[in-house]
């Protein structure tokens, strides 16, 4: 039976993620985003919510909760709303988890869920983007061949979160027409993590370019065996985190503007009272409630195993829009405030334009 | 627990009115836009009696009642009707409109009116003949600026009548309900002309009363074959108890008294016509699409964005649009099933689809060219059909302000 509402357990779950969003990432994020470095405080207070381990069976080590894309995305729009590299730091190990929970043989499981959940936060990762404008999850220019028992990987990636620390890396790579995923870990001969990257925005999330030369790994390196991968179900739960992660930077920025819209005065009034702000923020406060509406839709549909690419797509492309444009507008309310950076506001918009190039950078 | 389970019984109705649409309304779609004032009664004759049947409710559902387990089932009556007029809508929009049932003026009675007062007013609908009830707001002076209302209503020397003047313009189905049935004309109007907000009123006025006259019915850009009909109020009597809610006027507190009838009645009928926009909407994306898919131009979801064609990025950019829309509205009707306040979810909802409705069908004329705007096919006739969604119960700016005075907590003095 339809219903907006969360569960006792679900409203929990965001209750306790914004508490931690508002007291532990806000009042960080603006030096964090200056300095390009997120206090390791931070993450471990963060990794203490247990995200990620509720979302793992009790058999590799978790809390023995299903794993559910709606509960993800009810955290992850909170974890936005608190800050987008934070955000994208406290997530990266779900790149690694989610495709082994979804695809991998019993064998990689074992071998690799406990480790992640087991213990403090632990950096394991994923690359999947390649430096490329026309970049495409379909048809990767890394490649990897099969000769007997060892894959040979060759490619360029780019946007790799905590690539300088991680432990293991899930690398997306094109087999024959399909894209595949195999995991590599770290010090593997070939294998070269490059200079940080820098971007406009999300610059507290350390990225790295990765260089793979000749990788060599065994067969049972490749993700679901001979089964391998659906890159698109895995793009799905892509696809419904970023958007509610689109939906918390989108609400911060409403909220600060509408709260600033009604403290600053012009001509005797505060500006919110002119019909040309209140109109923005009704615009924008209606296109980040039908954001989330669609998120969340495509949130359950990914629960109940239907097929979820068409509405993961929607609510990907309209989030990318709405941030865009919530996070725009927020700067253009508080006028010449907005371009400084002592505010957040454009930092949001720094944040927010980087959705569209986000694919695979978050699951949940 | 968020779900988007629809439930079976909605479904079911929603197939039944599909079926409805296709051979009943789609084959005379056409005919009615080019014979304005002519009443569609092989339409009206073969849904009279499902309406009748549900007690004039538009294929409400009964609520309330148990389930097997004795358990009480959750009201789904506004969901039930927002998917109706959905698919009626799809089917098209104008004979929606003339659908019979207590609709507008039904809404009015049901948000203002004592039990006593929804008995007398709403049983007719249950019963006889094809009747309908309208609701008349908006005068020649004022549209959205409801407080400048000047139709009066005083009292009888005998206390027992109250005598309306005035003129009311805009009323849909104003003919239908004032003269050529057994109907209603819900009339808002002041005791009080001092008391700005707090003296305006609803009242009922039963189809035929002397001093209600028809005096005019507009030619439209769309929904041509509904009647849009000018009232005139010349010393019109009716019974004191025709006063819909308390006839008291609540000086000082004018922003939650007097015209709270209205604005819960909008809650209600908000969301309903965000629902037709989008079945407009609905119906012109569908078409567009499966005409371009059989001339082989196909949507393929998930693909990087580099690699669409600018018609596909235009048919995806339409459908998540009108998915965002359809959303807002469930959220909207859902509350209002569920007895939560839902002013603004109904504002949202009803900004959102009468915007989107507006762009969809004006991109279904483009993409579709020559053909699009062609009379051949429907499509410029739903372009021109969904236009009055972002104007009619409430234009988008009135429900955009609606929405800011909400999210910043102005009262209608402060946000003007």
């Amino acid at each position: 039976m339809i219903s907006f509402t969360p569960s006792e357990e679900q409203q929990l779950i965001i209750d306790t993620v914004r508490r931690y969003a508002v007291d532990r990432m806000r009042p960080a994020a603006y030096e964090a985003d200056e300095k390009r470095v997120i206090p390791s405080e931070i993450i471990a207070r963060g990794w203490d919510l247990g995200l990620l381990p509720s979302a793992i069976p009790e058999q590799y080590g978790g809390f023995g909760e299903t794993h559910q894309a709606l509960t993800g995305v009810l955290a992850a729009e909170e974890l936005g709303y608190g800050d987008l590299s934070m955000a994208l730091y406290l997530m990266t190990p779900n790149l690694f988890a989610i495709p082994i929970l979804h695809f991998g043989t019993e064998d990689q499981k074992e071998r690799w869920l406990p480790r992640l959940v087991e213990g403090g936060f632990a950096p394991y990762t994923a690359a999947l983007i390649e430096p490329r404008w026309s970049f495409d999850p379909h048809t990767l220019h890394t490649v990897a061949e099969r000769e007997g028992n060892i894959y040979e990987i060759t490619g360029h990636k780019a946007l790799v979160p905590l690539a300088a620390d991680a432990q293991a890396f899930l690398v997306y790579a094109r087999e024959n027409d399909t894209t595949q995923a195999f995991i590599i870990e770290r010090g593997t001969e070939g294998l070269a993590v490059l200079e940080r990257e820098s971007f406009m925005g999300i610059r507290a999330l350390p990225t790295y370019e990765l260089r793979l030369d000749d990788v060599h790994v065994p067969a049972s390196c490749r993700l679901g065996g001979d089964q391998g991968i659906d890159i698109d179900a895995l793009m799905n739960y892509s696809r419904v985190a970023l958007a509610a992660l689109a939906v918390g930077v989108a609400r911060g920025a409403f909220e600060y503007a509408r709260d600033y819209a009604k403290q600053r005065e012009a001509f005797g009034k505060p500006i919110a009272q002119n019909q040309a702000i209140a109109f923005m923020l009704a615009e924008m406060a209606i296109e980040i409630e039908a954001a989330r509406l669609m998120t969340y839709e495509a949130a359950w549909h990914l629960d109940k195993g239907h097929n979820a690419t068409q509405s993961a797509s929607l609510a990907k492309a309209y989030a990318d829009e709405m941030v865009l444009m919530v996070t725009d507008r927020a700067v253009q309310i508080l006028g010449g405030h907005g371009y400084i950076r002592e505010h957040p506001v454009e930092r949001w918009l720094r944040n927010g334009r980087g959705f569209s190039t986000f694919l695979g950078l978050a699951m949940v | 627990m968020i779900d988007f389970e629809i439930p079976t019984p909605i479904k079911r109705q929603v197939q039944f009115i599909t079926m409805l649409g296709e051979q009943v309304m789609r084959p005379v779609a056409r005919y009615y836009d080019e014979h304005e004032m002519e009443r569609p009664w092989d339409y009206i004759n073969l849904i009279w009696p499902t309406i009748r049947d549900r007690g004039g409710r538009s294929f409400s559902v009964e609520d309330g009642k148990e389930d097997k387990e004795g358990k009480p089932r959750p009201r789904i009556g506004y969901l039930m009707l927002a998917h109706v007029v959905e698919a009626l809508s799809w089917g098209d929009a104008g004979l929606y409109l003339c659908t019979p049932g207590s609709a507008l003026g039904g809404a009015a009675v049901d948000a203002t009116g004592t039990p006593e007062q929804k008995e007398r007013f709403l049983k007719r609908f249950g019963e006889g003949e094809p009747k309908w009830a309208a609701m008349a707001m908006t005068e020649p002076h004022c549209g959205s600026d409801t407080a400048a209302i000047r139709t009066t209503a005083r009292l009888s020397e005998d206390g027992k009548e109250w005598i309306l003047n005035g003129e009311k313009i805009f009323v849909t189905g104003g003919l239908m309900a004032a003269k050529e049935s057994r109907g209603f004309v819900v009339v808002w109007a002041t005791v009080d002309p001092s008391a700005g907000r707090a003296g305006i009123k609803p009242f009922v006025v039963e189809a035929g009363t002397p001093g209600m006259t028809v005096t005019k019915l507009e030619h439209k850009h769309g929904i041509r074959v509904s009647d849009t009909a000018a009232i005139v109020f010349n010393d019109c009597r009716i019974p004191y108890d025709n006063i819909l809610g308390s006839p008291e006027i609540v000086k000082g507190d004018t922003e939650h008294k007097g015209f709270k009838g209205a604005m819960k009645t909008f809650d209600a009928t908000r969301p309903l016509v965000a629902a037709s926009a989008l079945g407009i909407a609905r119906a012109a994306l569908e078409f567009t699409a499966s005409y371009l898919k059989e001339r082989g131009v196909k949507v393929r979801y998930g693909i990087a964005p580099h690699l669409q064609t600018a018609v596909e990025r235009d048919l995806i950019h339409m459908e998540m649009q009108h998915r965002a829309a359809w959303l807002l509205v469930l959220k909207a009707v859902t509350k209002m099933d569920a007895g939560e306040e839902n002013a603004l979810d109904a504002s949202m909802a009803k900004v959102k689809a009468g915007q989107v409705a507006t762009y969809v069908s004006q991109k279904a004329v483009e993409l579709l060219g020559p053909e699009g705007y062609s009379c051949k096919l429907l499509v410029e006739k739903w372009m021109r059909d969904a236009r009055i969604n972002d104007i009619y119960e409430g234009t988008g700016q009135i429900n955009r302000l609606i929405v800011a005075r909400r999210l910043l907590g102005y009262t209608s003095r402060e946000l003007r």
